[in-house]
């Protein structure tokens, strides 16, 4: 081994601490780089391949009843490559020991064989066997919910009719990777189910021989999907037709592209602030070393090495150091994906995911890291390379320092000697200063990223659950009812308030832009359910006119004051124009509000209900639940209660992965620049400081002049990063916002609180084990030497 | 009882400020066993000016940084006000060098950050009745300065700041290693004659360690140290003032 060689390993070794915490920081970038790019290469390639295999469809197109010779029709569209038609029905389900309402949706499959398109994939037992009507294959996530094996039984109110079916079969499809029950926020596996049975079964069951009221297609590779829709809608509209949708609208594949997006913005924004942070950190640490090793590098150069050879000896420090946050960082990038992985099974139904970290992601991984810290430390290198034998042979030339601004100012006479240093001391290098608060302060806002979620949650939960939804239970009829049926409602035991709604699918149009949803017509005066402006103050129904919530309002870029059109989908296909009312914020779906009474006159199909809101007393619950089972007219009830009790179950383990990660990687940034800043304070500043103890200062006391400074950046750091983690969650809030979901820019003070916290506690930490340090002190030897 | 002859004093009735008895150090470099001082008894009166000469490594370092409380013995013992700083705990210690005792150092040891009056004040600051900072700088003769951060001055004055440092808390005692070490004679004497002149206008009992024997004339008594020992012990009838010296 060469001499040069073995002092790099020796300074590697007596830098370890140092070298440990930029290492973390380093391994923080990396973790979050690995994880994210890692899960966002293993979901593509699992769902393409998945899409692949099992058929996928492009186009999707809901109606209410059609021929099956209409078929012939839609192939012959062109661009259509493979189309199936499809039986798909709302089902209320009487699951044995489940109290709970649980709701389904049974799609037919082929009598006695697969789905053509979006097939099942099947995990136990079989395919329901041709012309047997009471067989069904049911959804994973369903069976896992309920521990049911192929042999077990459920009843399911099948078109108003008491059905028992047969489990022989444990499947999932690719049309259902993540599957929500209609207007719910997060899945709920054990309240909502999916089923396939034969065709031949379900069409006797809901009066669909020949017929069909769903239809899926795949394109030609050089069709445009929106041609064909516009073709599709044309042949289906006779027929009840919903507007077809293409791939990209489908619910499923949309909350998966929202995800994707999500990871793609962690793959970049989390690893950037991190190795920008280590970048510094190499900086700062290398210009110290160079400053003291000024006669090594000149006693070198004086000797005949080069000037590149001395740098190289400086980059391999950086290198090893780097590679140490390599190694680190590559461990913690794979747990961390391997965890994530585990909970994107959870919520993704995939027949597999194939976690698996490529090459190219650890290459990135090196390539980004090492960059990084190359181009950190270049300038540290480039005035090792630079320095003149002759003038490194001379000690450093004394700082320079002058008086602060607050002191020209006037205000010395507040500050104690040690205070003055200080404050000089930050002033001297302003841009040093600068940079540690700003990491320190990028440390509170990853902190604040990792904590907001459980916060905005809350908020969300309150405002939709305890404000706007305030019903026990919401009904759903298989079909628009006469409001009579409010009456019946009213009756059960146990209920004492029920009101009415109404949900009609619409286009609805302003200038360019169209959306599709459903306008809702509610009771004026209800109470349990309600609309919020942007302040969660309520907002009362105009009598007149519609209310939009604000996406879609953004979407369509319509403000209260404007006309917009209304297509209905429904009935008699009526299309008007309506004034928007108002805007009421909404933190999930897109929709549009008015009166029972004016959704009824526009619709111009008499009056009618579509399902029904119930505030039930406690006591009587399951009663009720129990008798709307047997309702034939009943499609679904949902329980709000359970909904959001199952939501925060299903949310605690995600809330405390990410608030696991984000606080190891948050502390490890606030641990990273405050323990090397001492460190290098204690460097700079030790002759000093034992010459104090000499005067006769205490431990204490220059503990203070070393820390305070420290102390002072990162009590300036914490409202900065407070600035910091708003940014941040606001510009994640931004990136995941869609018409699905948005989350409210709500930080509780908790979560200020728990990152201030973090800091203080990882900065006196670091602090303490630095100020230790300073009890060994050597008084005699500091005064021997020059500095 | 016969007093050795390194403690014997002109009038043995005076005021003993320090009293070490039997100081012995062994310092362990590596394998080898350094005997810094080997058996040292010395007294330190009230308002007397010592020097203490001799070649490097004699021992005198040592000597001077444990009676500064910065160092402690093998063995041995060194009273001061009453109390053995061998056995008393290094926070006692730290209060010991802030209210007693004032050092200079061969390379002054500023403050970088801090100025010629705020390195004064940053040690009056924590004592008990100090004088003012400016009251010091003038009594080394740069009040005309004292504005001036460290790195703004020469080595003689920067060294002429650390002596205001040092006698600014009006310490019982003034400890001074090489303080002309790194100057040159001109600017020596000149820091020599400040020495002087607190010792005289102030009554500081006041060490002076050097390898320099033109400085001996000055003092009161001349301690000689040769191999941890002190040799021989020479007292002045005439202290000679510090611009008739030469070296």
């Amino acid at each position: 081994m060469s001499a040069l060689r073995r002092k790099l390993l020796r300074q590697f070794w007596s830098l370890r601490g140092q070298a440990l915490a930029i290492g973390v920081v380093i391994a923080g970038g990396l973790a979050m780089l690995i994880m994210s790019l890692s899960s966002l290469d293993s979901l593509t390639q699992t769902r393409d391949a998945y899409y692949r295999d099992y058929r996928f469809a492009d186009v999707f197109a809901t109606l209410k009843r059609a021929p099956e010779s209409l078929r012939e029709s839609i192939a012959a569209i062109p661009g259509v490559q493979q189309l199936e038609t499809r039986v798909v029905a709302a089902v209320n389900l009487d699951i044995p020991d489940f109290g709970d309402p649980a709701k389904g949706m049974i799609l037919s499959l082929p009598d006695g064989r697969n789905a053509l398109l979006n097939s099942l994939h099947l995990r136990k037992g079989r395919l329901p066997e041709p012309w047997r009507d009471r067989e069904i294959v049911i959804n994973d996530a369903f069976a896992e919910a309920h521990g049911f094996v192929p042999g077990d039984r459920l009843a399911a109110i099948i078109n108003g009719r008491w059905q028992e079916l047969e489990i022989v079969g444990i499947g999932l499809s690719p049309e259902f990777i993540y599957h929500v029950s209609p207007g719910d926020l997060f899945p709920d596996f054990a309240r909502f189910g999916i089923f396939w049975m034969n065709r031949s079964a379900l069409s006797a069951a809901y009066d669909m021989d020949g017929a069909f009221n769903d239809v899926v297609l795949t394109l030609t590779r050089d069709a445009r999907a929106g041609d064909v829709i516009d073709r599709l809608d044309l042949l289906l509209a006779p027929y009840g037709g919903q507007g077809a949708i293409a791939r990209d609208d489908q619910l499923s594949h949309r909350y998966l592209d929202v995800e994707l997006d999500q990871l793609r913005m962690m793959a970049t924004v989390f690893p950037v602030i991190f190795l920008g942070v280590a970048a510094f950190l190499l900086n700062v640490v290398l210009n110290r070393l160079i400053g003291n090793e000024r006669d090594q590098i000149a006693i070198l150069k004086a000797f005949g090495y080069g000037n590149l050879e001395v740098g190289w000896h400086y980059l391999q420090l950086v290198l090893m150091i780097s590679m140490l946050g390599l190694v680190i960082g590559t461990g913690l990038g794979v747990w961390f994906g391997q965890m994530l992985a585990e909970l994107y099974q959870r919520f993704f139904r995939f027949p597999f995911i194939d976690f698996q970290v490529r090459p190219y992601v650890y290459s990135t991984g090196v390539l980004v890291t090492l960059g990084a810290a190359t181009l950190g430390t270049l300038s540290a290198v480039a005035r090792a390379v630079r320095l003149p034998p002759a003038e490194a042979m001379r000690p450093e030339p004394p700082p320079v320092f002058r008086a602060t601004l607050a002191e020209r100012l006037g205000l010395q006479r507040w500050f104690s000697q040690p205070t003055r240093m200080i404050l000089r001391s930050i002033e001297r290098r302003p841009l040093k200063a600068m940079l540690s608060m700003i990491g320190i302060a990028f440390a509170c806002g990853i902190l604040m990223v990792g904590r907001f979620q459980e916060g905005a949650i809350d908020y969300l939960i309150s405002a939709q659950f305890n404000l706007a939804q305030r019903d026990d239970l919401m009904v759903t009829f298989t079909e628009p009812t006469s409001v009579r049926v409010l009456q019946e409602l009213a009756a059960l035991p146990g209920v004492w308030a029920v009101e009415g709604h109404r949900g009609a699918p619409a286009i609805v149009r302003f200038g360019n832009a169209h959306y599709r949803t459903a306008l809702q017509g509610l009771e004026p005066d209800g109470t349990l359910r309600r609309l919020l402006d942007d302040e969660l103050k309520l907002q009362p129904l105009p009598a007149e006119g519609v209310l939009l919530n604000d996406f879609l309002a953004d979407y369509l870029g319509a403000a209260r004051g404007d006309l917009v059109t209304v297509e209905f989908l429904d009935g008699r296909r009526e299309v008007r124009e309506v004034p928007v009312a108002g805007v009421v914020r909404e933190f999930t779906g897109v929709a549009a509000y008015m009166t029972l009474e004016s959704l009824n006159r526009l619709t111009g199909d008499g009056t009618a209900v579509t399902g029904a809101h119930l505030a039930v007393d406690a006591r009587h619950r399951d009663e009720v639940v129990a008798i709307l089972k047997d309702v034939p007219r009943v499609a679904g009830v949902s329980d709000r209660y359970t909904a959001i009790s199952n939501f925060y179950e299903s949310m605690a383990d995600i809330v405390l992965t990410f608030a696991f990660i984000g606080t190891l990687l948050g502390a490890s940034i606030a641990v990273g620049v405050v323990y090397n800043s001492a460190r290098i304070a204690l460097t700079e500043r030790s002759r000093e400081l034992a010459s104090l103890r000499v005067l006769g200062f205490t431990r204490g006391e220059i503990s203070y002049i070393l820390l305070g400074e420290l102390a002072l950046l990162t009590l300036l750091a914490i409202p900065l990063g407070f600035l910091i983690g708003l940014g941040l969650i606001a510009y994640i809030i931004q990136g995941v916002e869609s018409d699905l979901y948005r989350i409210p820019l709500v930080v509780g003070t908790s979560v200020y609180a728990l990152a201030a916290g973090v800091v203080l506690v990882a900065s006196a930490l670091s602090g303490i084990i630095v100020a230790r340090r300073l009890y060994n002190l050597d008084l005699v030897a500091v005064l021997k030497t020059r500095e | 009882m016969n007093e050795p002859a390194s403690i014997r004093r002109r009038d043995t009735d005076e005021e003993v400020v320090f009293r070490a008895r039997g100081l012995t150090k062994v310092y362990r470099m590596g394998e080898v066993e350094v005997h810094a001082l080997r058996g040292v008894d010395l007294d330190l009166y009230r308002g007397e000016f010592v020097v203490l000469l001799g070649p490097s490594g004699s021992g005198k370092s040592t000597l001077l940084n444990i009676l500064g409380g910065l160092d402690a013995p093998t063995a041995g013992e060194v009273i001061c006000a009453g109390r053995d700083l061998v056995r008393i705990s290094e926070r006692e210690l730290t209060q010991f060098r802030r209210h007693y005792v004032g050092f200079v150092f061969q390379f002054y040891n500023l403050i970088p950050s801090l100025t010629a009056r705020e390195n004064v004040a940053v040690v009056t600051e924590i004592s008990t009745s100090p004088m003012a900072p400016e009251e010091a700088l003038e009594m080394v003769g740069l009040k005309e300065r004292m504005d001036h951060f460290p790195a703004q001055l020469s080595g003689g004055e920067q060294q002429r700041v650390a002596i205001a440092r040092a006698v600014a808390k009006r310490p019982q005692v003034l400890l001074c290693d090489e303080p002309t070490g790194a100057l040159d004679s001109k600017t020596g004497i000149i820091v020599l004659e400040v020495l002087e002149r607190v010792n005289r206008e102030l009554g500081t009992t006041t060490a002076v360690i050097t390898h320099n024997a033109g400085i001996a004339a000055m003092a009161d008594r001349v301690i000689h140290f040769s191999d941890g020992r002190i040799g021989q012990v020479e007292t002045n009838e005439q202290r000679v003032s510090p611009q008739e010296l030469h070296w």
